[in-house]
């Protein structure tokens, strides 16, 4: 027994799991705090004060977002610029835009948007990531969306897809009616409004650079 | 399965789970195969079973099956194990059909209410809307209650019987893998911390406690299939449990480099999920080394003798070696450097990955045991393949390469149409869908799902035949 090595030992090598897993998971739990501080949502003072949250508040529907290249990180970011009306109005408050926030979250996980589109890049596969397709240029004043809905605003325009979305197909693969109401429907909106101000490292790579979003044009 | 031959009521509760398991596998391809049509067919069933809809029934009938499938697996080998009947056998009975009839009631909402108003009744009572997790609030508390009554079951057998490394093991990973789910269970308005949790379940699971758990079960498969030594088992069980452990945890920040979390992911995801392959690699170099050392000791007897008594199951262990690195390891790290990963996330490729890992890590290894329940439930000696065993092997594992094949080629065009090319727009995403490889693959995909359904079929069959052929020794 005394010259059997370590090696050949399972109580070491049980020690080790316990160590090596151990070891992992604090670090994780650590990590977990840090990040969990960053992602954090900011709130309508920080907009106000141009602080870059990278969740920024519900208010950011308040702002024009674009999303250009950003030479120091080498990628692109989400810029918040000056205010635009959503839905005829540039002063949410803080209650109202998280309210529509919350209406739309609720409502992206009741109608299972993320098992035909991915958000952030994860779901399914059958339909458009809906990451920035806020800054989508089909939406925007080029795009085709607008006068198919006969709407003049892209919010608009986004609402009544949302609604009827098999009435304006543009592709043999169309959406189904999900059942979404109007107040619903505007709080998606919100919810994708908001999503595209996230600061996702650079995802999706060159969105839009045909045309659009890139400059903020 | 007939269980006239099983005197442990723990193994009889282990064949009820594989039953219906088998079951919920069957009905997962069939929806697979729903979804799989309306890529090719986009009006088939629209607006009656949505894509969302077959999709949904697929991955959770996955889930579910697996998870089922998993209880079964450690309900079968504790009694071998321990060397007691496990404690609190009446519960894990009754726990089964509570846990059989929520799901039932959970796919029968899906699949006829489908979806809610945007309030929280929805998600109490008919959807999440978080891919693999969508089950109601309610199923959740459920799902919970079940999972402590087994693994309460399995720590107090644990204890009171003999504890050896493959138990010990599983205790800790049980515990770990129902932790988890917890998770999993909350709302949040801000996206990016819902999909940080998100991922604690869906990534710590597969490529942490669950792989762990293919470990353990590998590990009893060895030293009851082919007779293994168990010391040398368990002390590469340990070594295993360490590297999986060691590259699986940290590894789960390749799913943080563009979900709004800081870029210091990007480092860490890269370097430890970078490492997960290495375990898988050992886990295959493990079976194939103990399979040719015992039968090496068995020839060196001059005897012609096979030391296999499960042939079917242990081929489908060896595929697990082999699927389990092929799947997970290779296709994972295709994609798991951010460089990569900026372009790939959220393809088919990913989808690639997903269905040959899933394959090749848990169905092969569960089906395994599924065979091993057969053999016990029949009191066979040696199980032997029947033909139609190999031709469901054949078809089934044929027909999911072939769909990963398909995939994969589908996500090529994707990465350089809509990705690189193009900038991931909407006219974009259908830019790289209309590409002719990209519609071919869909044709190869769909095809494919065919001949994997029909290989269930076969699997079915044989599973429910098989005990009373006359090949097998008895
Ligand atoms: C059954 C699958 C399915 C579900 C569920 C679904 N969509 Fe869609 N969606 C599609 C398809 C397919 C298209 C593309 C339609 C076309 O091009 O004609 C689309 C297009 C869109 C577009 C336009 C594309 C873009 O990039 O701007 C938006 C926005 C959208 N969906 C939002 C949603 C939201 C929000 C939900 C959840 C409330 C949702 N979808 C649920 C299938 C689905
Ligand atoms: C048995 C083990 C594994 C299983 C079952 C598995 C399964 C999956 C599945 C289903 C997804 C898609 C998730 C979604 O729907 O969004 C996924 C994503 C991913 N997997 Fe795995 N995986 C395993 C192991 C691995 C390993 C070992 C690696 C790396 C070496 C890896 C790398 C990745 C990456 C990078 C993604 C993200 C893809 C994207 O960005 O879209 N996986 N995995
Ligand atoms: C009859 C055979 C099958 C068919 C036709 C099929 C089809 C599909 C389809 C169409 C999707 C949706 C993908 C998308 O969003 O674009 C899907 C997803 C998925 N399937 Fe299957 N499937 C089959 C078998 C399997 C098997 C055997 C497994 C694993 C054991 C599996 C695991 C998965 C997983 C994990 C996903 C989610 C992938 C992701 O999000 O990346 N499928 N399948
Ligand atoms: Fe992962």
């Amino acid at each position: 027994m005394a010259n059997k090595s370590v090696w050949s030992d399972n109580r070491f090598w049980q020690r080790s799991a316990t160590w090596v897993t151990g070891f992992a998971s604090v670090l994780l739990i650590w990590l977990t705090f840090d990040t969990s501080a960053q992602i954090s949502m900011g709130d309508d003072a920080d907009l106000k004060n141009g602080v870059t949250k990278r969740v920024p508040g519900p208010t950011v529907i308040n702002y024009k977002i674009t999303y250009e290249m950003d030479a120091k990180r080498g990628h692109e970011v989400p810029v918040i610029g000056e205010k635009e009306k959503f839905f005829g109005r540039d002063d949410y408050s803080e209650e109202e835009a998280g309210a529509l926030l919350h209406l739309g979250k609720l409502g992206s996980q009741a109608k299972n948007c993320m098992d035909c589109h991915t958000l952030l890049g994860n779901g399914a596969y059958y339909a458009p990531d809906l990451t920035k397709s806020w800054l989508d240029p089909a939406w925007g004043p080029e795009g085709s969306m607008q006068s198919m809905t006969g709407k003049d605003t892209k919010e608009e325009a986004m609402a009544e897809f949302l609604q009827h979305p098999s009435q304006y197909p543009t592709h043999a693969r169309m959406m189904p009616n999900l059942g979404i109401t109007a107040a619903e429907a505007k709080g998606l909106v919100a919810f994708l409004k908001h999503m595209s101000s996230i600061d996702t490292n650079g995802f999706p790579r060159n969105f839009g650079k045909i045309q659009g979003a890139v400059h903020g044009k | 399965m007939a269980n006239n031959h099983l005197t442990s009521e723990s193994k009889q509760l282990a064949t009820w789970y594989f039953t219906f398991a088998a079951i919920i596998f069957g009905a997962q391809l069939l929806f697979g195969l729903v979804a799989a049509i309306q890529y090719v067919m986009p009006a088939f069933l629209f607006e009656l079973v949505d894509f969302s809809i077959a999709r949904i029934i697929h991955i959770n009938a996955l889930v579910v099956w697996m998870v089922f499938a998993m209880f079964g697996s450690v309900y079968w080998l504790l009694p071998d194990e321990t060397g007691i009947e496990t404690v609190g056998i009446k519960i894990g009975k009754l726990l089964f059909w509570v846990f059989a009839a929520a799901i039932v009631v959970v796919v029968l909402v899906y699949l006829l209410v489908q979806v809610g108003p945007a309030d929280e009744t929805t998600i109490w009572f008919i959807t999440e809307g978080r891919e693999y997790i969508e089950a109601p609030r309610w199923a959740d508390f459920g799902i919970v209650v079940v999972a402590l009554g087994f693994v309460g079951n399995l720590f107090l057998t644990g204890m009171k019987g003999k504890q050896t490394g493959i138990v010990t093991v599983l205790m800790a990973d049980m515990i770990a893998f129902a932790g988890l789910y917890l998770a999993g269970m909350f709302f949040t308005d801000n996206i990016s911390v819902d999909q940080y949790w998100w991922w604690w379940v869906i990534h710590l699971w597969v490529e942490a406690t669950w792989e762990v758990f293919v470990g353990a079960i590998a590990a009893y498969g060895l030293i009851t299939m082919i007779g293994a030594h168990r010391k040398t088992v368990e002390m590469w069980l340990w070594i295993e449990v360490s590297m999986l452990f060691g590259s699986g945890i940290l590894g789960l920040g390749h799913h943080y480099f563009w979900i709004g979390t800081p870029e210091y992911w990007w480092e860490i995801g890269a370097l430890f999920s970078a490492l997960e392959p290495l375990p898988l690699v050992a886990m295959f170099i493990h079976v194939l080394y103990d399979w040719g050392k015992t039968q090496g000791s068995q020839d060196a007897k001059g005897e012609q003798l096979s030391v296999i008594n499960n042939k079917p199951a242990f081929t489908w262990f060896v595929l697990n070696a082999f699927g389990n690195f092929l799947g997970a390891g290779i296709w994972g790290f295709f994609h798991t450097l951010p460089q990569v990963n900026l372009y790939t996330h959220g393809t088919q490729f990913t989808s690639a990955h997903g269905h040959l890992a899933f394959f090749g890590a848990y169905a092969t290894i569960l089906i395994g045991m599924f065979y091993l329940g057969v053999q016990g439930s029949n009191g066979i000696k040696v199980m032997k393949n029947t033909k139609l065993s190999i031709w469901a092997t054949s078809m089934i594992t044929g027909g999911v390469v072939g769909m990963t094949v398909a995939l994969t080629i589908a996500g090529y065009v994707q990465v350089l149409v809509s990705r690189a090319q193009m900038g991931a727009t909407w006219a974009a995403y259908f830019d790289g869908q209309s590409g002719l490889w990209f519609v071919q693959a869909m044709d190869w995909r769909l095809i494919m799902g065919v001949v994997t359904f029909l290989g269930f079929v076969l699997l079915a069959t044989d599973l429910l035949r098989t005990g009373k052929s006359a090949v097998h020794e008895r």
